[in-house]
């Protein structure tokens, strides 16, 4: 009689693999579900996340596209209005803005202006954050702009977890889903497990417990705040990190739980921080817990600068461990 | 992907038409123009608010494309689509009571007069984003064809979309994949005041659809059996799996862009020279030609026509408003499809 190995529960991806499997269940879930946009195909993806898919489910369903923004996503558009499941990928978010005529003016209006007879069951995959030395028009973060607009949900995602599972969980969604990647963090390895497991995408996710103030984030920075909240440890500081996830909508009850138990908050993100998702999640935070408040909310976002190319100055710009720790500080009235 | 040989044919109608078919020719044209016209009424009484784009003067276009398609081709438009909307089977009151704001309109009055939509019909909407609605028409037209389905979407547009991005990606992606669309460009040779000849350095728009090698005509938007026989050509075309075609109405609008516009830019003799041309006594003159029609029968179907807009403003005036509460309603759906 032989022995066998148990099968593995969990594997170890990056966060690049755990995307392209999500993209892969989906399609293998849904035969209305295809892929378009530019060099996804022959090419692989700009970032290599849809890198096989051509061969795997062939030219009609992984579809490279010209250099056409605004086309890719108003095709996609169509097309799930009339029974597909589109995912339309746009390299960065510098140039989303070609196709934002179409994300807000049909996309997000569409179902409302039609008196709930056309609903748009899109997925539009995009890039976001600096990190790459790409300069100012491929290294942006434009969350906050998607984030402004009704009708439209905005992920953020940043984690291996959730990348396993993000796309067919969009695509169950009945309306628009703008799903932010960042390319900085592509090549992060981490075990996730084997069988992909739902995750609660409506809700902001904790990724570090904690009892002295709440570090409130999302996207690739979460893991600078992490690196951050291990330093503070060291100082005695115990930081709670959250990583909002949900953009649109915002997940109010997991920050206020937290900050009811901290009574400090820090607001972390890549954008700008001028009308940014951080002052929109301070408001609200100040709005409904302000007696829970020790300290004010304060908020780090990136230089107020478009992203230079030069190492020095990229790294300047964007909010770094020193920054977090510094702010942190200040808010336990030690800085 | 398909070589494809490009044409600027001119199409001239044949007179043999038959009665039954003349008669329902006219019908639609006049349906459309006695709803428009009320609608003027409408406005001026303050009952319609908004802006209110006519279609008066290009009704041909509309009535003969619409004669082409099965009922479960798809239609995409612009602003100026209240004769599209007409045309393809939409009811006269819920589109009234669009106009008039009111909850059995056919978008619950969120829309109005620019933003008609009626799943029902396969009618996608009114956009007022100039050339917005086309990428969607290639994408509907896409989503048919990758599910094996035999139906065309038809794609409304004035001559002043050929100037966005947005027209040119679209019919290049649709040429590419062998998109099952027709690109119904209505040349009325203005974009609000601005005139082709001063907006496109080429005025021979068909050529613009030459370009991606999708094949294109000039047709006589003013001759409604013109604009049928032309469009029967390239529905059957694309229907075959042909890929998308391009067709050129040339047109023109009687009234100004919009209620609110002066209309200082045409000069009064052009518009008159138009107006000789108007489609509806041209094919009265026609049908009476054939000894199809007599005088009597068209003041019969006026009547009948009168009829039914009395009827679609009284359906108007009848339906009330949507609730309040209901403002948030449709932001996101409320039940997965």
């Amino acid at each position: 009689m032989s022995t066998t190995t148990p099968a593995p529960t969990t594997v170890t991806l990056t966060l690049r693999e755990a995307l392209k499997q999500s993209l892969r269940d989906a399609l293998h879930r849904d035969e209305r579900v295809f892929l378009m946009g530019e060099d996804i195909g022959a090419y692989g993806g700009c970032f290599a996340v849809t890198m096989g898919l051509l061969d795997e489910f062939g030219p009609e369903r992984i579809r490279d596209t010209p250099l056409s923004e605004v086309a890719i996503v108003g095709t996609a558009i169509g097309a799930a209005m009339n029974g597909m499941r589109p995912i339309a990928e746009i390299m960065t978010c510098n140039f989303s803005l070609l196709a934002l005529d179409q994300v807000i003016n049909n996309a997000a209006t569409l179902l409302h202006m039609s008196g709930g007879q056309f609903n748009v069951p899109v997925v539009i995959r995009t890039t976001a954050g600096a990190g790459k030395q790409l300069a100012a028009q491929h290294s942006h973060s434009f969350e906050p702009i998607f984030a402004h607009i009704p009708g439209i949900r905005v992920l953020s995602i940043a984690t291996h977890e959730d990348a396993r599972a993000v796309l067919w969980q969009a695509l169950e969604d009945p309306d628009p889903v703008v799903l932010f990647e960042y390319p900085r963090i592509m090549t992060m390895e981490a075990e996730v497990p084997v069988e992909p497991t739902p995750v609660d995408l409506d809700s902001a996710a904790i990724r570090r417990a904690g009892s002295d103030v709440t570090l409130i984030t999302y996207g690739a920075i979460q893991h600078t705040v992490l690196e951050a909240a291990a330093a503070l440890a060291e100082d005695g500081i115990d930081a709670e990190v959250i990583d909002l996830r949900s953009l649109r909508p915002l997940d109010d009850a997991t920050v206020l739980g937290s900050v009811a138990r901290t009574h400090r908050a820090v607001v972390i993100e890549e954008p700008w921080r001028t009308l940014g998702v951080g002052a929109e999640v301070a408001a609200r935070v100040t709005e409904q817990a302000f007696y829970d408040l020790d300290a004010p909310v304060a908020r780090i976002g990136s230089a107020e600068v478009p992203m230079p190319y030069a190492k020095h100055l990229e790294d300047a710009a964007q909010p770094q461990v020193p920054a977090v720790v510094a702010a942190v500080h200040r808010v336990m009235h030690r800085g | 992907m398909t070589e494809r040989t490009s044409h600027t044919t001119e199409l001239t109608a044949s007179p043999d038409v038959s009665r039954e078919h003349g008669v329902h020719l006219l019908r639609e044209m006049l349906r459309i123009r006695r709803f428009e016209e009320r609608c003027v009424e409408l406005y001026s009484a303050a009952k319609i608010r908004g802006f209110l784009h006519l279609y008066i003067g290009e009704e041909a276009v509309a009535t003969g494309v619409m004669a082409t398609l099965e009922p479960d081709d798809a239609v995409v438009s612009t602003y100026r689509e209240h004769g599209h909307a007409i045309a393809k089977g939409i009811g006269m009151g819920p589109i009234m009571a669009e106009m008039f704001g009111k909850v059995d309109g056919v978008a619950r009055g969120r829309g109005g007069s620019m933003h008609l939509f009626d799943a029902a019909t396969r009618f996608y909407g009114g956009n007022a984003i100039v050339a917005g609605g086309i990428p969607l028409a290639v994408g509907i037209a896409l989503a048919d064809r990758m599910q094996g389905r035999d139906r065309v979407t038809v794609c409304f547009f004035g001559e002043g979309a050929v100037d966005e991005g947005a027209f040119h990606e679209s019919i290049n992606l649709a040429s590419l994949w062998d998109a099952p669309v027709l690109f119904a460009c209505e040349n009325n040779r203005y974009s609000m005041g601005m005139a082709l000849e001063r907006a496109e350095a080429q005025t021979d728009l068909a050529l613009k659809a030459a370009g991606y090698a999708v094949p294109a005509w000039h047709v006589d938007g003013m001759d409604v059996l013109a604009v049928e026989e032309g469009t029967r050509r390239a529905i059957t075309a694309i229907r075959a799996g042909g890929g998308p075609a391009f067709i050129e109405y040339e047109t023109y609008r009687f009234r100004a862009h919009s209620m609110y516009d002066p209309d200082l830019y045409r000069d009064p003799k052009e518009v008159e020279a138009w107006k000789q041309r108007d489609p509806i006594p041209a094919l009265i003159e026609t049908l009476q030609k054939l000894g199809h029609l007599d005088d009597a029968e068209v003041a019969a179907l006026e009547a009948e026509v009168d009829a039914e807009v009395d009827a679609a403003v009284a359906f108007a005036e009848d339906s009330p408003l949507e609730p309040v509460e209901d403002l948030h309603r449709f932001v996101t759906s409320e039940v997965a499809p």
